[in-house]
């Protein structure tokens, strides 16, 4: 598996979400993939960043297109210093949230990708990662 | 804090000619006269050495917030100004003041090569004026980006919140864009609003424009919803294209108690036939 590029971009405010979805958005067009798998993405990274911004206090995002034998794909972290998730099987349950919303992002974000790994602590903060292949 | 000694001020005005010289030379070699006439710029480095120095012989003392300054400070939201319109950034527009430095200290340190004590206090003294004077020209240069920022989101929020009658009884919401932050909040509240006013049966919300649908637009879009129900209307989605479909069903929002449609169309048509209005082809 080959690192094509690279980058990282803060997502700190509710803006940030948006550029971030548009980052997304053009990393995936550019890897190739189809208008459903793009869509599928750049939700789960709404959902993400979004979480960054509002649990975790603001974070930053990391991008990685990776080359594997006849496919390209898109890998990228959410990561904050946030008060971390002290129930992941919690957290991970649909319908469940700690704040307003409607308890499905995380989970949902998990079923909009193809790769899907959570690190967190509580204090620790948290850092979410996620890739798609083509 | 010591001020600046008239020493200082003859050096100035007697080696003026060579101090514009040195800080032209250096505005170039920084790039800072990127887009900028030749003699654009000597008549704004001129202008500002002629008005720095009559400010000082003026004796107002070193604080440039006080009235014996009110021309340079004008002078500099002036060049903030047309430096912004010239596309320079804040870096750019700040070092028009800071190259300033390198020749003054120079001039001062010949000046005062005898006397290290005052050519130290003097230093200190120009220094200060110079950040002020560089400091002020970097917040007008971004208070003149922040108006344009500003003008421009209002716009937004204006374009964003058409809605717009199709039929007697039937009000259609075009969203575009993002739907998160209080942008939607208005454009609902626009719509709730125009359902009072107008009497409206049905409320067609259009999602054709919004690029994603996640959790949080979802939850607009179910708020929206019941809240047109409570007011005894009547809501259908439309705009509901395959990828944003298969998405929502991935993400397990439940949708069900919703009415949704693919496009516009037939979501006017379900309105018309819900209102009991058939339509036929003249002729």
């Amino acid at each position: 598996m080959n690192l094509r590029s690279s980058g990282t971009q803060p997502v700190r405010l509710e803006q940030d979400v948006v550029l971030a979805r548009q980052t997304a958005r053009k990393l995936a067009t550019e890897c190739g993939m189809r208008l459903i798998d793009q869509t599928k993405l750049v939700t789960a990274v709404s959902e993400l960043a979004r979480n960054t911004v509002v649990y975790g206090g603001g974070g930053d995002m990391d991008w990685q297109v990776l080359e594997d034998i006849g496919r390209v794909g898109l890998r990228l972290s959410f990561r904050d210093q946030g008060p971390g998730i002290p129930d992941v099987r919690l957290a991970l349950t649909d319908g469940w949230t700690s704040g307003g919303g409607l308890g499905l992002g995380l989970t949902g974000a998990r079923r909009l990708v193809d790769e899907f790994d959570l690190q967190t602590a509580p204090g620790e903060g948290t850092c979410v990662t996620i890739t798609r292949w083509t | 804090m010591a001020a600046l000694s008239s020493s200082t001020l003859e050096a100035i005005q007697a080696q003026r000619t060579q101090l514009l010289a040195e800080w032209t030379r250096d505005l170039e070699d920084k790039g800072a006269t990127r887009n900028l006439k030749e003699q654009e710029l000597q008549q704004q480095t001129q202008e500002f050495l002629q008005l720095l120095i009559s400010s000082l012989q003026s004796r107002t003392g070193e604080n440039i917030g006080t009235a014996g300054w009110d021309e340079i400070r004008l002078f500099l939201e002036k060049l903030s100004n047309s430096r912004a319109l010239l596309g320079h950034d804040s870096q750019q527009t700040a070092s028009f003041i800071f190259t300033l430095k390198g020749p003054l200290f120079a001039l001062l340190q010949k000046h005062f090569s005898d006397e290290p004590a005052t050519l130290a206090e003097q230093l200190w003294v120009v220094s200060e004026l110079l950040d002020a004077l560089g400091m002020h020209t970097i917040r007008t240069f971004q208070r003149s980006r922040e108006a344009v920022i500003k003008r421009q989101q209002e716009e937004l929020l204006e374009l964003s919140t058409p809605v717009v009658k199709l039929w007697d009884g039937i009000l259609a919401l075009p969203m575009i864009g993002t739907l998160d932050s209080q942008r939607t909040q208005m454009v609902m509240e626009s719509l709730l609003q125009r359902i009072v006013d107008t009497g409206a049966e049905i409320a067609i919300v259009d999602i054709t424009g919004v690029p994603t649908v996640d959790t949080l637009v979802a939850q607009h879009l179910l708020k929206t919803v019941t809240a047109i129900r409570l007011m005894g209307a009547d809501c259908i989605i439309s705009g509901v294209r395959p990828q944003i479909a298969q998405t929502i069903v991935h993400l397990g929002l439940d949708l069900q108690g919703v009415t949704t449609k693919a496009n516009l169309a037939d979501a006017l048509k379900l309105a018309l036939s819900r209102l009991g209005v058939s339509t036929v082809k003249a002729g």
